[in-house]
């Protein structure tokens, strides 16, 4: 897999509309969504429960496909509607990161199998993927936690092993949704700078669900979310 | 990295516990397996042993292991006569019930024909053969009777001069070796009111003849011992055994022997595949269904063991395909977790098993044979079994990992 230019789209999503079910049962939960988001880019998706935030997500992280509507990944279409242009299983392996509200590490790994196992499931040597999830660790700050179970960590540090994997493969999108919602305030902010420094040293696409208003300082972009439309926060933050 | 093998590790309690429990179930599935082997070897034991190339019976009879035979002792020296013949013996047995210091004794009397057979065939543990027409056993161990041990049986005693190991009769129970003329005395033993009301009886029936009264010597011998009276016929015995000379043609000796209408023949082969039939097959037919039935409980054991271990893990194999782990991560650390289990739960079963069978009342023989095909089998439920937690994983959706 050759490394997408700096200023190559990450992700291009175009007209996703996403409809369940059918009839009088119909329910729209994205309409019309167009969002592009440049490599070592950070957005911020806003909006109420209920609003299509995670449907966008899910879509974006190629498992829940849009009714209609294209996905690009590093310029190449690979959804189109519910049709996929490739083996999206691989794309997501070799592509995406996820980060999510919990952690959700294996608790039978400890911190450094759980980073190295996502680099053996994308066919890296063990030896080499021990190497990957051991720099990754020591980068987001949790190295001296390499070998505890996930129940021995902290949310904080959960959370930073949970980055740590989706960086693993070095990822042209990372999706985190509302990865500081169990977190205090501190952390919270913590974790959300970790994000900015991701996308900015590991030159990945970085979109985040959050409802946390304080923290959307560190964002480039953000987007709020609304009965299923998307559209361009007016408190756009003032670094961008 | 081995996702089964850590999974283990983390759970390492519930494993052990799970595995544990599924190896006592495959113990007892492979000692019923044992039981049946064992069976089958203790009833076969006998004929093995006493080395008859022919059996001689009762005409008519299927021989002394399927029913009552009964042939006249003196039959042996007509066996003898027949071109081909090395050697014939009487052959006793039958099974007594007695009391010895206070506890009960149960074993199979069986006579050795003295003076040719002293029981040097007999690989004695302890103590030695025979060494004279009456008064000595040789004793199995497993009738706890130790060397020197006098036991009383009817109205004589008897002291144990040697000891085996292993040789029962097909129900199961000791053997004891004994003369011929012995084992007889201990199986037709009357109490000796009853002998002299049988004399009276003979005595009554002789004075009732007019050939009775006058010849006055007989009535002498009436009152006597029964194998003084020369118009009775010899003591019955069950068989009368053969074996015969180098190069002679069993077929052929068997030939003239059949021709005799009072007897049947048979070989060693056919005596032991008509014990086989008759008594152990029931027994054969009863433990292979109750073996087919462990087997299937162990299967569906394993599967909801496998099911269970899988509904734990749902979430992180839903994490792992969103991941974007291939089916074959995810299958491994079932099937894999499955075939440990297996493979581990086996090994327990032997192992316990080396310990428990020992200690069974009955013979256990647990066959290599055996041990390969139910090796194989706990192989096939192992995979069978996981098929139903990969069932489940495989509908799992990535989805899950957000909800």
């Amino acid at each position: 897999m050759t490394a997408p230019a700096n200023n190559a789209l990450a992700v291009q999503a175009s007209n996703l509309t996403k409809v369940y079910g059918h009839g009088h049962m119909e329910v729209v939960a994205m309409h019309d969504v167009s969002l592009s988001v440049k490599h070592g880019e950070l957005v911020a998706l806003l909006g109420p429960s209920g609003s299509g935030k995670t449907t966008l997500l899910t879509a974006l992280g190629l498992v829940n496909p849009p009714t209609t509507g294209r996905i690009a990944v590093d310029g190449k279409t690979v959804l189109d509607g519910k049709h996929a242009l490739t083996n999206l299983r691989t794309l997501r392996r070799q592509r995406l990161g996820f980060v999510f509200q919990k952690a959700n590490l294996i608790p039978f790994l400890t911190a450094v199998e759980n980073v190295q196992l996502a680099c053996e499931i994308n066919d890296q040597p063990a030896r080499i993927a021990r190497e990957r999830a051991l720099e990754l660790l020591g980068y987001l700050g949790v190295a001296e936690r390499a070998n505890n179970y996930p129940s021995m960590l902290s949310g904080g540090e959960q959370q930073r092993v949970a980055v740590a994997r989706a960086l693993a493969n070095k990822p042209s999108l990372v999706l985190a949704d509302e990865p500081t919602a169990a977190l205090d305030g501190r952390l919270g902010r913590q974790v959300m700078e970790l994000f900015r420094k991701v996308a900015h040293e590991q030159n990945a696409g970085v979109i985040v669900v959050t409802h946390d208003h304080r923290t959307l300082d560190v964002f480039d972009r953000v987007y709020e979310m609304e009965d299923g439309k998307l559209k361009l926060s007016p408190s756009v933050p003032a670094s961008t | 990295m081995n996702l089964a093998v850590r999974d283990i590790r983390h759970n390492f309690g519930r494993f052990v516990l799970t595995t544990v429990g599924l190896g006592l179930l495959l113990m007892i599935v492979m000692g019923m397996g044992g039981i049946y082997r064992g069976l089958i070897y203790e009833a076969t034991l006998l004929v093995d042993q006493v080395g008859a190339d022919l059996w001689v019976v009762q005409g008519s009879t299927r021989g002394p292991f399927a029913e009552v035979s009964r042939i006249p002792a003196n039959l042996e020296d007509r066996v003898r006569a027949v071109p081909g013949v090395a050697e014939a013996r009487r052959f006793v047995s039958h099974t007594i019930q007695r009391e010895n210091r206070g506890r009960p004794l149960r074993m199979v009397v069986q006579g050795l024909s003295w003076p040719e057979d002293k029981g040097d065939w007999l690989s004695l543990i302890a103590g030695r053969p025979l060494r004279q027409a009456h008064y000595e056993m040789i004793a199995d161990r497993s009738l706890g009777l130790p060397l020197g041990e006098k036991v009383k049986l009817g109205k004589d005693t008897y002291e144990v001069v040697g000891l085996t190991r292993g040789m029962v009769g097909t129900s199961g129970d000791g053997l004891a070796f004994f003369t011929v003329s012995d084992a007889m005395a201990v199986q037709f033993d009357m109490p000796g009111e009853a002998t002299r009301l049988e004399r009276a009886a003979r005595l009554s029936r002789l004075e009732n003849l007019d050939f009775g009264r006058v010849t006055p010597l007989l009535a002498e011998l009436v009152v006597g011992p029964a194998s003084q009276l020369p118009a009775l016929a010899p003591p019955l015995v069950s068989a009368v055994l053969v074996t015969l000379r180098d190069g002679a043609n069993p077929a052929g000796v068997a030939a003239t022997l059949a021709t005799w209408p009072d007897v049947k023949v048979y070989s060693t082969q056919q005596q032991k595949d008509l014990l086989l039939s008759g008594m152990v097959d029931k027994a054969k037919r009863q433990l292979g269904l109750f073996r087919m039935l462990l087997i299937i409980i162990s299967g569906i054991i394993m599967a909801l063991i496998i099911y269970t271990l899988t509904l734990d893990k749902l979430h992180h194999i839903a994490m792992l395909k969103l991941m974007g782990a291939r089916n074959g991560v995810i299958a491994g650390l079932i099937v894999q977790q499955a075939l440990l289990m297996g493979v581990l739960g086996y090994a327990l079963a032997y192992c316990f098993g080396r310990f428990v069978f020992p200690v069974f009342p009955r013979l256990v023989v647990i066959d290599t044979g055996d041990l390969i095909s139910l090796g194989g089998i706990v192989l096939g439920i192992s995979l069978l079994s996981s098929l139903l937690g990969l069932a489940k994983a495989m509908q799992v959706n990535p989805n899950e990992t957000l909800a």
